[in-house]
This record gives structure tokens, sequence and C-alpha cells, in this order.
């Protein structure tokens, strides 16, 4: 804790240049809109909002200009799957850990956050990991570096909860760990990893009714106790409402449509099917139940259930109708997320705005923000960021990203402030020495 | 005698490892770009090429029109072919057991069949450094072509350079059941002094045993790991240590300083003040991914990027490694990521190509589109280090080589799925 905010001292730097209230002008630019074609113009924001797009705006007198140089704009990017920003990825000792969620643990200070908008990201879905059938609920967050918790999260994203299907979730069920033998954990099987699902909404149905009966006797006049409230099968109630979308860790075919299946069954949708590697040889069945697909642009063989990943996964997912997004799942291939679109040119031969879309409109779709953030148009959260070259090539490079108008990454100010920041590190550490030696009568300060 | 000759000739263009490439535009890498280009490969071998490379009778012609013709990529550190899937320990041949086993060969352990061959080849690798891993000396690499039968046939050569990874103070520490964890300071820092004074011991013995066998006489028994040792002492193989931060390269170049041994610097990541000493001493290095995070939470967001370029203009030679085996497909996206943060394009090129030939010593046969070199050749539709481009053909060693993959079967199969 001493080191983070030692560093952070160093990290925070001024970005907020722009009141959040001014107008802003980003004129000469190649603007990327992702839905509505690309065309060399400017963008007018006013209120964190982009308020008109075109060759030409009508910008008031006194607002900001910000002159493109002919470089490209295009919407900030969104990772539908991330472990960033949170101080706590897993809860792996119970196989249904709904109870617990990514939000409670939100850390605004990991560098991940600043490193993620270096690359162009401005929203990530944070998840819990995949050591459960049915994991922890997740937070929506914003990359509003140098700001407090309550202020990073996405305000109105649909709340969600993260499933795991596959190698993951029955791994604590596996044989003795290097001669440990104390720690099994049911399940061991994809028939367990279903099993206990069926279990958890099954309780989740009965508690649902209980709680439907009660609403309605109350409502009548009745005067009845309340049923206990129950903090791991209320999410899994709020997924059977509609109201909590369900992100499912998923690898292979069989299961995908085991989870499908299960969904259908208890009358619930699955949002999106995450990493989904085999999701195109049930692309079918995944449109059918209108799930979205969040998968890697290349991974495969880390495993044995990602062996048969494709890197045509997404293009072919998106040929067939399924709404495809490209995530991270790391800190490091966030950074490169509009590299990972590219790929999808080389394998499957998407065009440029289909390869664009599966990391801005697509992901926000998904995650039902879609009519705040992910493309450039009237109306929008001003989440952009300007590249020096068309963000497909892979010379491309970040200069400036803004978040609701307001700029949060500029290279030049980044490298400006480089020397500074090395300084005050060696000054720190100095003192931290200092500190550390003991004064002169021989006693350290307690 | 004529006669013959131009039988000979006609038999080789009836071979499988001659053609011709018309119309395409050239970028032999060593010098400047040709478009409109004629290139004739015959028995192998690169025979001519340029704007009026003549076209011998009764050659196999490939109109490559709007095409581009590259030297195939060199990736200079990889794993390609021993380990299939990486959580499977069955499927590993990387990491033996054991600090010190120089005597262990990486050729033999590299399986043709593996899935990971073609994979890689399909974004125009041609040619791998393929290296064990474990321990402080892991074993000899190999550097092999991406195509063969065999690994016999494979192999470019079996044992170009020894693996070894100078001891660090890494606190950190990861188990399959505990997961990740620390070690104290002090214990790191013991457990360090020590491994060192262990390497330095084993470089003593393997000096002993050099002096043993040059003496002669009775009494001498081989010794199998010191023998292996005998060509890194005599200076005629260079060791590939791997070292990524400023203090492990800097111990690294004490190290070869004091051994006076010849060495190339492996998975380089944060050098700090050691590049001016690795480029005064010549030291070529495998740089790390760029595609990485910084290794500091404070060091500037973009520094793994942005090391290839400054070890360029520090004057440098390097080339780049993916050392992966999942990835090793993306080794031209690593060095693409390098040209938006200072590296030179041509530098760039050149690290997958022919400074990659030339660190290994292999530059007379591979690395570049020069008379007399093997035709390894990719055809693509642009850029090779661009996302968006594609591979259209490969050849190595003048033989077309398939393109088709575990992965584009698949696609074509569920494409098909009504």
């Amino acid at each position: 804790m001493h080191r983070r905010k030692l560093l952070s001292g160093i990290l925070l730097a001024p970005f907020a240049a722009y009141a959040a209230d001014g107008t802003v002008v980003i004129r000469n630019a190649k603007i990327l809109t992702v839905t509505k074609g690309s065309l060399e113009g400017s963008i007018l924001i006013r209120d964190g909002k982009i308020v008109e797009v075109g060759p030409n705006v009508n910008a008031p007198a006194g607002a900001k200009v910000i002159d493109a140089g002919g470089q490209y704009v295009m919407p900030g990017i969104i990772d539908c799957h991330s472990h960033i920003a949170t101080d706590a990825v897993n809860e792996g000792a119970v196989s249904v850990s709904s109870m617990t969620g990514t939000g409670d643990t939100v850390n605004p200070e990991d560098i991940g956050i600043y490193r993620a908008l270096a690359g162009g990201v401005t929203t990530a879905n944070i998840l819990h990991g995949s050591a459960n059938a049915i994991g922890g609920k997740n937070v929506v967050i914003k990359m509003r570096w140098g700001k407090d918790t309550p202020e990073i999260v996405f305000d109105g994203a649909m709340p969600g909860i993260k499933f795991a299907l596959g190698e993951n979730p029955k791994r604590r069920g596996g044989a003795s760990e290097g001669g440990l033998n104390t720690r099994l954990r049911y399940p061991a099987t994809r028939m367990g990893v279903e099993d206990v699902i069926r279990e958890a909404f099954t309780d989740a149905k009965a508690y649902k009714a209980a709680l439907d009966d009660y609403n309605a006797r109350v409502a009548k006049g009745e005067r009845l106790i309340q049923p206990r409230r129950d903090l791991k099968l209320e999410p899994l109630v709020e997924v059977l409402e509609g109201k909590r979308f369900v992100h499912a860790h998923c690898y292979r075919a069989d299961e995908i449509l085991m989870l499908l299946r299960v969904a259908d069954e208890f009358g619930f949708k699955i949002r999106t099917l995450q990493h989904v590697l085999e999701g195109y040889k049930v692309a079918k069945e995944i449109k059918e139940h209108g799930a979205g697909a969040s998968t890697f642009s290349d991974w495969w063989s880390y495993k044995v259930e990602a062996f048969d990943a494709i890197p045509y996964n997404a293009a072919l997912m998106h040929k067939k109708g399924v709404l495809v997004s490209l995530n991270s799942d790391s800190g490091e291939l966030m950074r490169h997320l509009n590299q990972e679109a590219a790929k999808t040119v080389r394998y499957g031969g998407l065009t440029d705005d289909e390869a664009l879309a599966l990391i801005t409109i697509n992901p926000a779709k998904q995650l039902a923000i879609d009519n705040r953030v992910g493309s450039i148009e009237p109306g929008k959260d001003a989440d952009l960021v300007i590249y020096d070259k068309h963000p497909l090539s892979n010379y491309a490079k970040v200069q400036k990203v803004f978040i609701d108008g307001q700029v949060y990454f500029d290279r030049d100010t980044d490298m400006n402030e480089r020397a500074a920041k090395a300084e005050r590190k060696k000054a720190l550490a100095e003192k931290q020495k200092a500190a550390a030696r003991p004064a002169g009568n021989g006693r350290r300060p307690q | 005698m004529k006669l013959a000759a131009f039988l000979l000739a006609t038999a080789a263009f009836a071979a499988d490892d001659s053609f011709v490439l018309r119309n395409v535009t050239i970028h032999p890498v060593t010098s400047a770009d040709i478009p409109n280009a004629t290139l004739v490969v015959t028995g192998g071998k690169i025979a001519d090429f340029g704007p009026k490379a003549a076209i011998p009778k009764g050659a196999k012609v490939i109109d490559a029109k709007g095409l581009h013709v590259y030297p195939g990529l060199i990736d200079s550190a990889s794993n390609v072919g021993m380990s299939e899937i990486s959580s499977v320990r069955e499927s590993g041949d990387v990491n033996e057991l054991g600090d010190f086993n120089p005597q262990l060969r990486a050729v033999s352990s590299v399986n043709p069949s593996s899935d990971h061959i073609p994979v890689t080849r399909g974004n125009g690798v041609t040619a791998s450094l393929i290296y064990p891993g474990g321990g402080i000396i892991g074993g000899q690499a190999a550097l092999m072509h991406l195509d063969g039968w065999t690994w016999e046939e494979m192999a470019v050569e079996r044992n170009i350079t020894m693996q070894m990874r100078i001891p660090t103070t890494t606190t950190s520490t990861f188990s399959q059941t505990f997961g990740a964890g620390r070690r104290p300071f002090a214990e790191t820092k013991r457990r360090y002094e020590e491994r060192l004074k262990l390497t330095g011991e084993f470089f003593e013995q393997a000096r002993a045993y050099q002096r043993r066998k040059a003496a002669g006489g009775g009494g001498f028994t081989v010794d199998r790991k010191l023998e292996a040792m005998l060509p890194i002492l005599e200076g005629k193989e260079q060791l590939l240590v791997f070292a990524a931060r400023e203090r492990a390269v800097k111990d690294a170049l004490a190290f070869a300083a004091k051994e006076n041994v010849k060495i190339v610097l492996a998975g380089v990541r944060e050098p700090g003040t050691a590049v001016k000493e690795i480029a005064e001493r010549k030291i070529p290095v495998i740089l790390g991914e760029t595609l990485e995070l910084p290794l500091e939470e404070d060091s500037p967001y973009d520094s793994p990027f942005t090391l290839p370029g400054e070890l360029y203009k520090a004057g440098v030679t390097f080339a780049f490694g993916t050392f992966s085996v999942q990835f090793a497909r993306n080794l031209p996206f690593q060095a693409a990521n390098a040209v938006g943060f200072g590296l030179p394009y041509e530098e760039a090129l050149k690290a997958v190509t022919i400074n990659a030939a030339r660190i290994w010593g292999v530059d007379d046969r591979i690395g570049s589109i020069d008379k007399g070199k093997w035709a390894d050749l990719i055809l693509t539709d642009g850029d090779p280090l661009e996302g968006r481009s594609q591979v259209k053909q490969m050849w190595i060693q003048g033989r077309p080589v398939s393109l088709e993959t575990r992965h584009t079967r698949l696609y074509e199969q569920y494409t098909k799925r009504p």
C-alpha cells in the first residue's frame, strides 16, 4: 500500500484540461464513425457529449479547438472482458460465488487503467474470474484515470454476472495438485458444471416463487415476515427477471450448447459468451438464442479446450449473424485491441468497418451501453481516440484519448512529464532510504 | 557439352524447386525494392532477379502482378515443435530437469508433425531458432526450416547456440499448487549469489576438462556435459544468454567478459544503462516481445515499444524472437509494433530477416533475396508486417510449401455447415 501511494503521487497527471461543460471542437480529422461511415471533418463536443459530426460544424466562439492535423479519430475502444482495476478476481472456494462482485474491489489507482487508456480503451467490462460455474458480479468502468472509485464506474450500465464452463471451473475437482488432496471441490466434470448451474437456478426459482408470493400477499394487505434475504440467489433471480446479464466463459461447442439449452429451459438469456473459442462450430445455435460472442483474435493451444480455436472465429461467427466483439482478458492485449481487430481482415476477410465494430459498437451493444458509447454519433458520450495512422495499421499509435469530452491521455504530455517524474521518483526513493536509516539515537521511528 | 548443360537446365526447371516470378515487386531487404521485376529460382536457389532478369526456357512462370516477394521471415527465439498444448505436460519437451544441461539438443525433439509449424508458416515465418529451456544452461538450440518430413530435413543448423539463463534476483515465485508468492529478499539474494557461483564453477570445471583433454594421456574420460561446453570455450559457438532487466544484463555482460565467451543476449526488456556497453562490445540482442507490459509499474507505458528504436539508435544489432509457441505466428506484428515508436521500417524488416541470419551466421544461405541464396520466399499482397496483409504463397529452398493449417481446415469445414 505504501508503495502504491508513493507511485500514484508520480503517476496521477493533471490531464483534465477542459471543463466538462466546455465546448470542444476536434477539427481537421479523418473521422471513423464506425456506424455512419468515414469522413474528413470536425466533431463538436458540448457537456461531454458529441453534438455534431460533419465536414463543417457550427463551433461557437470561444470553443476550445483541437487540430487533429489530418489524423484519425475513432470511438473509444470497449473491452468486453477485462480484470484490470480490481484487487480480487476469483473467489474460488465455492462453485457458486454469485454473492461476490468485482465492483466491491475496484482499485482506481491500478496502473492498468492508464496503460489501457494509452491503448485507446475508454470502457471495460471488469469480470469476476472463471474458477466457478457461477461466478461473481461484474462492474463496467470508464478509464477516468485520476478519479476515485465511484467516478470510474460506468453509471447506468446493466449489471451482470460471470459464469464459467469447462476446464477452469472443474479444475479444483481434479486429482491431487502437488500431492495436496485436501481441497477438492465439486464439480470435476462438464456434467458437474451443468449440474451446479441447474441446481443453482432450481434454488433461485424457488426463492423467486417465495418472494413473488410474499409480495403478492403483502400487496393484498396480509402482514407477513419477509423471506430471509439470500445474497447468493438474489443475483440469479435478477437473471431470471432479465435484470442482470450473464457473461459466460466457455470454450467447447458442447458446453456452449449445454448452457444455451439450460438457459432456454429456465427461461433466461445468455447475454454474452466469453472466449467462446469453438463458437464458430455452433454459430447457428448462438444466433438463435440471441447471445453475443466476445472472443480472442488468435489465442489457441494453451489448453486442451483451446486446441480447436481458430483465428477465423470472430469473422465466421460474424458472417453467420452473431453479434461479435474482440476482448483482451489481459492488461497487455488490452493495449492493442486495434491490432487484434486488424487480424480479422487477415483471417476471414472482414471489412475495415466490420473489424472496427468488433472493438467499439459491438461490445457496446453486448453491454447494452450502445446508446451512450461505441460510435461517433450526435448524442453519444465524447469518448474518442486520436491515432496518428489508420487504427487498423500496426504502425498506428494513440495520440490523445477523450472520455466525456475531457482529455485523459495525451502522448505529448506523457512524454514531456517523464523527466520530471523520474526526478521525483529518485527524490522519493532517496527520502525513503534516509527514513529507513536509524536516526541519531539509533531508534527507528515506530 | 552444350547439350548436356541444356538437359541439366531443363531437368532443373522440371523439378519442384525451380520457377520464375513475373511482374512482382521484389523486396530484397539488402538492397532497394524493385517494382515490376522478375525473380528466377533454379534448383532451390535464387539464380537471378531484377527488372530485366531473363526467363530461362521451359521455366514454370508464375504471374505475380500486384504482389510482393520478400525473403521468408526468421524468428530468432521460439519453442515451435517442442510443445503442443502448453497446459499439458506430456506434450511439452522444452524444460529438462537439472541446472546444467549443455549436452541436450533441441533439434531431435522438434516434432515435424506439430500443428504449430504450418500455423506459424501461415504468417510468413520460414525459419525459427528453436531453443530448450530449464535450469541455468538449458541445452543447444537449432535453427530449423519450418518444413520437412523429419527434423533432419528441417534443420538448417543443428546445434547453433547454447541456451543459458543468467541467475536473477527474482522475489516473485509461482507454483501450480500455491499460485503466486513472494520469497524474502535475503533468501533471494543468497540464492542468486549461490547460483552465480555455481555457474562460475561449472565453467571452471569445463576449462579444467578442456585442459585435461588437450594434455591427453591416460586417465582421461569423456564427460558429456563438459564436452558439450568446448565449442563455447573455444569461441566457436555463441551462448544465448537470457537477461531481461538492467541488473541481469550487466551480470551477463560481466560474465561473458570474465569467461571470455561470445554471447547473444536474449529476452532483453529493460536494459537501462547497459545499452552503451552492449553497443560498444558489439553484442547482438534477441529482443523480447514488444507486445508486452513494462516490467515495472512506473516504467513508461511504452517502454517495450520504444526499446528496439533505442537499441537501433545506440548501434546495437538485434533481431526479434517470439519466445513462444502459440504466438510464434505473431512475429511480424512484434516487429511492426516497434515501427510506430521510433524504429525505422527497414530496420524492423531486417530484424526478422537479414539481421537474424547474420546473428546466427547463416546469411550465406538465408535472410535476403540475393543471388546464390536459398529461395526461402514469401509472396504477399502487401507489407508482411501489417495485420491486414495476406501471405499468398511460400517457398522453402524453392519448394512450394502449403499454407493450409489446422485453422484453415476447420474454417473451411465449418463455413460449410448449413
